[in-house]
């Protein structure tokens, strides 16, 4: 075999979650009554355009979560596998991984940041800036080919963007034209004008854009560091590439042990009353009354030391860099669902009154059943807005937490020891701003679209606005 | 209302017992005092000896709950469990890994925390309501559409980005004021300016966006109907109507913030160099100061319930329709 697949803790999880992800979506898509909210979702512009970037993110995401170790050789019939482990993503992008400079240099440049001591041929010294290994390395001459070359690539790129969103624009058009038995130039207008049910307008002028920005990147990555290197010589491109899957990790993984928590704790306190709910509202205000950075803070600590202390249990960097990560989703996880908790608390409270509950109790219904079949249900909008909200959220702590120390490993690539590195790189003169820039864009990305998609969950599951939408609907149609 | 108040300051008590296990088993339970010993002291080549000579210096080389060697009301007070965290009720915090006294330096640093977390909190809490009263009184125009645009943009940012990005256009660009620093009395100012501003400006987009929502909801009600009915301007409606209802959500918020202020900013405190409560659980979190950390969060729990307490109090006087029970 040509490599050994290395299955990281992370990565079971998240396959976990899609496996889960997979049966909700087959569950929903048989009731009509679960899919409404999501139609409604499915016809807000932003929202969709959203969704479009973070399929992306996620894809990103997902080719970063399949490790796997190459062999170097085979010896009498075994094959050795390195001790490196690699992800398909860094298959996918390279040389990108591969070719590093040796120190700082700035986006797109071809020689390097600082002044060094350069040896002519004819035997003089001169101090001047060596020209980079793979930078631009193409160039003959870059002092006039440079500018040129770079906006042959761009053009390049965006020809290349735009010849596969034609396609796929094409293929839309066909699609919606065979389904709706129309002829493709009148489906072609109505959906430019807007008037389509779904956004496709907006999704498709958000993947022209995406297309255009991602095309001039990838052609000018083959041959720059399009956004410049890092103090060892990393590019910078494809570290803020391999953050996504940090944050992504961290945004859903958390959720992941937050939900069996507050579900379960929550639903029983507004259902039991009595003195499971005195014993869970204790234990949750107990549990909000610590300052939660400091918690977090406190537990990472005790981590730490159990991981210093036992170091016999990890046989890679990757593997102790790995479940420190899952340690950190855990942690954050069990110090935060004390807030949905509360919510559900105040839902289930509602819910135990309404009459068809009532009549389960005179039916003799087992009390987990009732929760199960009854209770869990109507709630699960209220989780679903909670999940979706505070995956930003999530996105965003961990860049603080990796500042003040407690995050990440500093091995793994996030978007927290991205900008802790970059916030020391401000003061050298000249400046270097790349790295800083790289990650905030990113990042501004990822939580943007993860922001404008949560606000379009949240107005199609919530009931006041759902409420209030229908009542605006009957007074205009009146 | 004394009555309510002593009633919630005792049901009050057993949560902090609750804190102050949980913090206990937390530090001591997950690792034992060896194991600590042995982080600070380097893992692989460190003696018993010294580990029992740091140990001792710290006083935690009793037992952890119940000494079986004292004797009478000694087996429960010459543990660990009794000296470091019963005594933290009596707010005796101690002294730190490095030996200095917890309890002077917290009361010497709160009040660089204080003198930025207030100016904030106050110019903050101003410019947010400010604003959200403007995109109410637009609403549904273009004014208001653009506003909701840029605090969902600025709500993105992460605040690590508005630090460093303010440290970087105004200090180092302008040169208006220096980047980091402190100094007490009057030129405290030009050190303050800066947090006080980026402190503001980070806090718009999620604040102002959530105060939009709270006034556009008491703005749907039935009697600013009647107001504007019976012929009342808008800007009286939303002034003498809107602003002091929506007052009551708004305003129950942030009493329960206030307490708080005194534990200062983790983040903003490190990056300007103000020598706060926030700047001194980072230094004892990256030098694994255990006994700074579990005092901070004693504190902070403390604080948490007092500002707990008002939030109720603060309802009762703010609504008629709620009373003690």
């Amino acid at each position: 075999m040509p490599f050994k697949l290395e299955v990281l803790w992370t990565d079971a999880l998240i396959y976990l979650l899609l496996v889960v992800v997979a049966l909700l979506v087959r569950h929903v898509r048989r009731h009509e009554h679960l899919v409404a909210p999501w139609r409604k979702v499915a016809r807000s512009a932003s929202g969709m355009a959203a969704a479009t970037v973070l399929a992306l993110f996620i894809a990103i995401g997902l080719s970063d979560s399949v490790h796997y170790r190459p062999a170097i050789e085979v010896r009498d019939g075994r094959t050795i596998y390195a001790v490196e482990v690699l992800s398909l993503f860094d298959k996918l992008v390279g040389k990108l991984r591969t070719q590093k400079a040796k120190t700082y240099s700035a986006p797109l440049a071809t020689h390097r940041y600082s002044k060094e001591t350069i040896e002519l041929p004819d035997g003089r010294q001169v101090r001047d800036y060596p020209r980079l290994t793979y930078g631009g390395a193409h160039l003959a001459d870059p002092a006039t080919q440079w500018g040129p070359d770079i906006a042959r690539r761009c053009l390049y790129g965006i020809a290349g963007g735009a010849l596969i969103w034609l396609v796929a624009a094409a293929l839309l058009c066909a699609l919606l034209a065979r389904r709706s038995a129309q002829d493709t130039g009148r489906v072609w207008r109505a959906l430019w004008r807007g008037e389509t049910e779904i956004p496709w307008r907006a999704i498709l002028i958000t993947l022209a854009v995406m297309l255009a920005v991602g095309g001039t990147l990838v052609a000018l990555a083959a041959k720059y560091h399009v956004f410049g290197t890092d103090k060892v010589g990393q590019d910078v491109f494809y570290q803020a590439l391999k953050s996504i899957r940090t944050g992504l990790v961290i945004g859903t993984l958390t959720t992941l042990v937050m939900l069996p928590f507050a579900l379960a704790l929550g639903v029983m306190a507004g259902y039991f009353k009595g003195w499971v709910d005195d014993v869970i509202q204790y234990l949750y205000t107990t549990l909000s009354s610590i300052p939660g950075v400091l918690l977090i803070a406190a537990a990472v600590l005790m981590m730490q030391v159990w991981i210093e202390t036992h170091p016999e249990l990890f046989d890679t960097v990757l593997a102790r860099a790995d479940l420190r990560l899952l340690f950190l989703c855990v942690i954050l996880g069990i110090t935060s669902w004390t807030g949905l908790a509360r919510l559900l608390r105040g839902e289930a409270l509602k819910l135990r009154e309404l009459e068809y509950i009532q009549a389960a109790h005179a039916f003799a219904v087992p009390h987990f059943r009732i929760l199960t079949r009854h209770i869990l249900p109507n709630v699960m909008h209220i989780v679903l807005i909670a999940i979706v909200m505070d995956f930003s959220g999530l996105v965003l702590a961990e860049a603080v937490l990796s500042y003040v120390g407690v995050g990440v490993d500093p091995s793994t690539i996030s978007f927290g020891t991205m900008i802790n590195s970059a916030r020391l790189e401000m003061a050298r003169e000249p400046i270097v701003w790349w790295s800083l820039t790289a990650a905030f864009s990113f990042m501004l990305l990822l939580v943007l679209s993860a922001n404008l998609f949560a606000d379009a969950v949240r107005d199609a599951f919530d009931p006041r606005i759902r409420v209030g939408r229908s009542v605006r609907l009957a007074a205009r149609n009146a | 209302m004394i009555a309510y108040i002593t009633r919630r300051l005792l049901y009050a008590i057993p949560i902090l017992v609750g804190v102050n296990v949980l913090t206990f088993a937390l530090f001591f339970v997950v690792n034992s005092p060896d194991d600590m010993a042995r982080v600070h002291l380097g893992v692989k080549r460190v003696t018993p000896e010294a580990i029992q000579k740091w140990k001792e210096e710290r006083g935690y080389d009793k037992p952890l709950l119940y000494n079986e060697a004292a004797a009478g009301g000694a087996r429960f007070t010459d543990t660990i469990f009794y000296e470091k965290s019963v005594k933290l009720f009596a707010f005796d915090f101690g002294r730190s890994d490095q030996g200095r006294d917890i309890g002077y330096d917290i009361s010497t640093r709160m009040w660089p925390s204080l003198a930025i977390a207030l100016p904030v909190f106050l110019m903050g809490l101003a410019a947010y309501l400010t604003f959200a009263l403007l995109m109410a009184f637009f609403r549904a125009t273009y004014v208001d559409f653009w506003g909701v645009v840029a605090c969902v943009a600025m709500m993105s940012i992460s605040g690590l980005f508005y630090i460093i990005g303010g440290q970087y256009l105004i200090g180092k660009l302008l040169s208006i004021v220096p980047i980091s620093g402190y100094d007490g009395g009057t030129d405290a100012v030009k050190f303050l300016a800066l947090p006080v501003i980026i402190g503001v400006v980070g806090g718009i987009g999620a604040n102002t966006r959530w105060y939009r929502t709270i006034f556009l909801e008491e703005i749907g009600k039935d009697y600013v109907r009647t107001a504007r009915a019976k012929g009342l301007s808008e800007p009286r409606v939303l002034f003498r109507h809107v602003l002091q209802n929506a007052m009551i959500p708004i305003l129950t918020g942030v009493v329960a913030v206030i307490p708080l202020l005194f534990m200062g900013s983790l983040v903003a405190e490190a990056f300007f160099g103000i020598p706060g409560l926030g700047s001194y659980t980072i230094d004892a979190i990256n030098s694994q100061d255990f006994a700074i950390v579990r005092a901070m969060v004693f504190l902070g729990s403390v604080l948490y319930i007092i500002g707990l307490i008002c939030t109720d109090i603060s309802y009762t006087l703010v609504d008629p329709r709620v009373r003690f029970e």
